[in-house]
């Protein structure tokens, strides 16, 4: 047996049975999905495995689905947002904190993830709904005089997908905090900068790599979820993934949803890679 | 006048009192090294000095102002960190130029002391390259010039030697000791390593357990210790149990000498290795059995047993011959090389 294994063919082998479940269960699905958007379909005759653009001119011509890829975008944009500025000084807090309450904050924030995204989303539209508590309390405060309106809006699936996501972005930058020097803040310190000029010249500087990968995360699941803005925003909010579930399931136009389903992918790719080429030029230091 | 004092300086962690009531006044252009073992509290008092950790008592005063209310960034002070903590993030200049910035020294100023600074340890032509990019002996001396650039009243020195491997650490204690001398700064060197103590420094102050167990100049904190934990932690030592008449007469096993200022009883003395000589044919001596012999080049290490108990000795590899495993000799010392440690403090 031993001499079926050769220098030249171990790698091969010992990947092997992973490319082999990669290709069956990502590469080839994506590949038909891709073939399947250059279909053609009709009311009556279905899916006709003849090539045609249809599906794409309609995708980049009609101004429905620009002002959907626009609401998924932004909604990813200013969760992104939102999970930098508060997971960023939490993570610094969290890594700044004793072992023991380290630990129990760490389970609080990893929290959200072992719970089922439909039970959590659940959960929030009984806060955000018009009746909710959120509003019950704003209202008992005497803050506001109508319920504000949460429910099917973006304003809720964005609260919704922040406390989703926001533990990604706290466990990178965490990890990238843990490489810092322990002693460089005393350093800074001795050399005469204040509190706030050691956080901007020399603790962000260094945690931008753990910021840009959260970013990455956060950005592509807040682009691609479907669970919280299928159940906050209903029909009437669609994004990209919904979107594409409804020509999938309801309208059952297969290759109009496939072509939508890969213009998502190769946004967030072209996005996310670019941005990643942009900030990695920019930092290449702390990269290394 | 002395530049810095540590008065009564105090802090503790929980229970544990890791500096204790601790007195120390150190003169301008002083260099002085505080040695001890892990825990000893040396580091501590370091980063009290520094800002770093709270004080719980006592005070510290720089030119007779009290440093303890001013916040860190305020004091002024250079400090070279064990792990240097550069920012990895910035080119050697950037690194040097940050304490000058922070002070608002006007550019073309800036440039020129980074210059000097970096010429002063020896990185002409480095500006440009990041720490990472570097051996841990130039990031030493970036490290250095990043402390000195900024002419601080008191230069703080934590360990820095210490991730060096030992031909470089030599070469660096010679420079540290060099630039130190050429720009006059009071230094505070805290280490654990005897050898680099008493190589640079003008003055030790050996630590223990939170408090301090002798300060004086290295050669006479090596040539009379006041501890038996002195004694054992700087250098090898032999401890020989010895009894005192009270009237400046001791007997070590059995060699009775003359020793001033010894009392009456049983009482440890504390002799060098390199002070114990052979004795001439006739002469009284201390008998031991040489029990192991090591030859390291320029000299000969024994152990030997005797009536005093176990010992150390080194002569000096002059040709001439010398007692091997199982034979008996005499040993003698001169009263001088003799420190009489207090009673029952053992080692």
């Amino acid at each position: 047996m031993s001499g079926l294994v050769t220098q030249r063919n171990a790698p091969f082998l010992l990947t092997g049975p992973a490319l082999l479940v990669f290709l069956g269960l990502v590469i080839i699905p994506l590949g038909m999905t891709v073939l399947l958007s250059f279909y053609d379909w009709g009311q009556y005759k279905g899916i006709v495995p003849e090539f045609t653009l249809k599906n794409w001119i309609e995708v980049f011509t009609d101004s429905y689905f620009f002002e959907i890829f626009m609401r998924t975008f932004r909604i990813a944009f200013l969760v992104t947002l939102a999970a930098i500025l508060i997971g960023v000084p939490e993570a610094y807090i969290l890594n700044r904190m004793s072992p023991a309450w380290r630990s129990a904050f760490l389970l609080v924030i990893i929290g959200p993830l072992l719970v089922s995204v439909v039970a959590r989303t659940l959960g929030w539209a009984l806060l955000l709904g018009s009746t909710g508590l959120v509003n019950q309390g704003l209202i008992a405060l005497g803050l506001i005089k109508t319920p504000l309106e949460f429910m099917f809006t973006e304003t809720g699936v964005v609260i919704a997908l922040i406390h989703v996501l926001i533990p990604f972005m706290i466990l990178a930058v965490w990890a990238s905090l843990q490489r810092l020097d322990p002693q460089i803040e005393n350093a800074a310190l001795s050399l005469g900068a204040g509190r706030i000029t050691i956080w901007r010249r020399v603790i962000l500087p260094q945690i931008v790599p753990g910021i840009l990968s959260g970013s990455i995360i956060v950005f592509a699941l807040a682009a691609s979820a479907f669970a919280s803005p299928a159940i906050i925003g209903g029909r009437r909010l669609k994004v990209a993934s919904t979107l594409a579930y409804d020509e999938f399931l309801n309208t059952l136009n297969w290759p109009l949803g496939a072509a939508v389903a890969t213009l998502l992918l190769v946004a967030l790719v072209l996005i996310t890679v670019g941005s990643n080429r942009l900030i990695e030029r920019r930092y290449a230091q702390v990269f290394e | 006048m002395s530049h810095l004092v540590l008065d009564g300086l105090t802090t503790r962690f929980g229970g544990f009192t890791a500096v204790d009531a601790m007195n120390l006044s150190v003169g301008r252009g002083e260099f002085v090294s505080l040695l001890g073992p892990s825990g000893c509290g040396k580091t501590t008092t370091l980063q009290m000095i520094a800002g770093f950790v709270e004080v719980d008592g006592g005070g510290i005063r720089l030119d007779g102002t009290d440093l303890v209310s001013v916040a860190p960034n305020k004091r002024g002070l250079g400090i070279v960190f064990q792990s240097y903590a550069l920012f990895p993030h910035m080119t050697v200049a950037e690194n040097i130029a940050f304490g000058l910035e922070m002070r608002d020294v006007p550019k073309a100023d800036r440039d020129r002391r980074t210059l000097e600074a970096m010429e002063l340890v020896g990185l002409k032509g480095f500006a440009d390259r990041y720490p990472r990019r570097m051996s841990g002996g130039q990031q030493q001396r970036v490290a250095l010039a990043r402390a000195l650039v900024i002419k601080p009243a008191l230069l703080l020195l934590d360990e820095p030697l210490s991730n060096l491997d030992a031909k470089l650490r030599e070469e660096m204690q010679g420079e540290l000791r060099q630039i130190q001398r050429s720009i006059g700064t009071t230094t505070i060197l805290v280490t654990h390593d005897q050898h680099e103590a008493m190589a640079l420094s003008d003055r030790i102050v050996l630590m223990n357990q939170g408090r301090i167990e002798q300060i004086g100049a290295p050669h006479e904190v090596y040539d009379r210790p006041a501890s038996a934990f002195v004694a054992s932690f700087l250098g090898k030592t032999n401890v020989l149990a010895a009894t005192g008449d009270g009237e400046g007469t001791v007997t070590v096993g059995g060699l009775v000498m003359p020793l001033p200022g010894a009392g009456k009883g049983p009482l440890l003395l504390a002799v060098r290795p390199e002070r114990l000589t052979f004795a001439q044919a006739g002469e009284p001596g201390l008998e031991a059995r040489i029990t192991g012999r090591i030859f390291q080049g320029a000299h000969w290490q024994f152990s030997a047993e005797s009536a005093a108990g176990a010992l150390t000795l080194m002569r000096g590899n002059d040709g001439a011959a010398v007692p091997g495993e199982g034979e008996t000799v005499r040993l003698r010392f001169s009263a001088a090389d003799a420190a009489v440690l207090p009673a029952g403090a053992a080692a």
